[in-house]
């Protein structure tokens, strides 16, 4: 099937058609099923997955290598400005809860080089951000040509050949994840490491975490751990009063959290 | 002809440019249009096969355990039994599809670093060292064996 922006007559009434006659999963393997090898046809359902993430603040020990391994999943530029996941360390003085000091050297990508000026009365924490895979997204809701939206199973993804660059979406995110790739001049950001949840995997980030602080979770499964999680544990999500519909969600989140 | 329909060429022109119109309009919309648009939502459904395409970098727990039973036994019931292989060996999809046979080992003068260099901020669960007072120069791996974090006998 033909996936560019552009195609021409033949290809057009071709896929039309398919798309007419078939539903869209059957679409999708359509061209493996008609080439004798239906094996090979993608045989994950987006429809019966609903995915997020739990991040256990109290477990982040701020090593980076969440950071670390995002960029090297995804191929994400090696810039400073260039994070699909960055972890923040949040100073909170007990006079001034309110008004934490935070700093994020290179995302935390080289991890974290002690602070001393503080002395013991602070409360010393680290925050793994990333996008917020938001239900109802802030960024999807202002795009103007389709380049970004919530995939069927929960994930807000970018179509790069459709993206102008435009970078609506950049201001219209709460969290700040999303960045300008360079390279192309289009917007990109976390994709929850679509292409190994399709294949069954953990992202990036959870893989590599050593003390288990993020997990992602699937919340159509009735099995998932999460569940029992949520009814047990203290859990908030970023912003809760621009339901956006967050699904990245915080254990320990600490008030001055912002 | 009845009177109301004498002199009724500019209807027609103007139907004609509706007409037009409507034409341009449709052959634009198909040029531009991917065929697959709208059929999820407002997006280009083939957006899904397309970043589910990408080769992944980590192989995955499971992928290691496959061959590496003995690392696996030796982790278990110690404290690093739960981090994965690849949190400090690195991404290794390549060596796990077999195209890649003897990959790099770990730095062991940095390797521990980022988890046990003692900072503040970490949880009180996290047990972590000053290296220079801990070990001077010395390798962690001097004393210490990686995969299950005791002291060497």
């Amino acid at each position: 099937m033909s996936t560019s922006a552009t195609s021409n007559r033949r290809d057009f009434l071709k896929d039309s058609g398919k798309w007419i006659l078939l539903t869209g999963a059957a679409t999708l393997a359509w061209d493996f099923v008609a080439e004798g090898a239906p094996e090979q046809a993608p045989n994950y359902h987006a429809i019966d997955h609903w995915w997020g993430m739990i991040i256990d603040i109290e477990k982040c020990i701020g090593c980076g290598n969440c950071v670390r391994a995002c960029k090297a999943e995804n191929g994400v530029p090696m810039t400073d400005d260039a994070f699909r996941t960055w972890v923040e360390r949040y100073v909170v003085m007990p006079d001034e809860p309110d008004k934490p000091i935070v700093d994020s050297p290179n995302g935390g990508y080289d991890g974290f080089v002690n602070l001393k000026q503080y002395g013991d009365g602070a409360k010393v924490f680290f925050v793994p951000k990333m996008c917020n895979h938001c239900a109802h997204s802030p960024c999807v809701q202002v795009c103007p040509v389709g380049a970004t939206f919530e995939s069927p199973d929960g994930v807000v993804l970018v179509d790069k050949t459709r993206c102008l660059g435009c970078r609506y979406c950049v201001q219209a995110c709460p969290y700040g994840c999303r960045y300008i790739d360079p390279r192309t001049e289009t917007v990109d950001k976390c994709t929850l490491c679509y292409h190994r949840i399709a294949k069954g995997l953990t992202t990036a980030c959870c893989e590599t975490c050593p003390t288990g602080a993020r997990v992602l979770v699937d919340l159509k499964n009735p099995k998932d751990p999460i569940h029992e999680f949520m009814r047990t544990h203290k859990v908030n999500v970023l912003k809760p009063q621009m339901a956006t519909g967050s699904k990245a969600y915080y254990n320990g989140l600490d008030g001055a959290v912002r | 002809m009845s009177r109301s329909f004498r002199n009724y060429e500019h209807v027609l022109r103007m139907v004609g440019v509706f007409v037009t119109g409507l034409l341009v309009f449709l052959i634009v919309r198909w040029v531009l249009v991917p065929s697959d648009f709208g059929v999820y939502g407002f997006y280009r459904a083939g957006t899904l096969t397309d970043v589910a395409a990408r080769p992944i970098a980590y192989a995955g727990h499971d992928a290691c355990a496959e061959c590496h039973t003995e690392i696996v036994d030796q982790r278990k019931g110690t404290r690093h039994e739960h981090v994965n292989c690849e949190s400090c060996h690195g991404p290794l999809a390549t060596h796990a599809s077999g195209d890649v046979m003897k990959p790099g080992k770990p730095d062991l003068k940095t390797v521990c670093m980022p988890c046990h260099q003692k900072m503040d901020g970490r949880p009180k669960f996290q047990p972590q060292v000053d290296f220079k007072d801990h070990a001077g120069d010395a390798l962690c791996t001097d004393c210490h064996q990686p995969h299950s974090p005791k002291i060497k006998s």
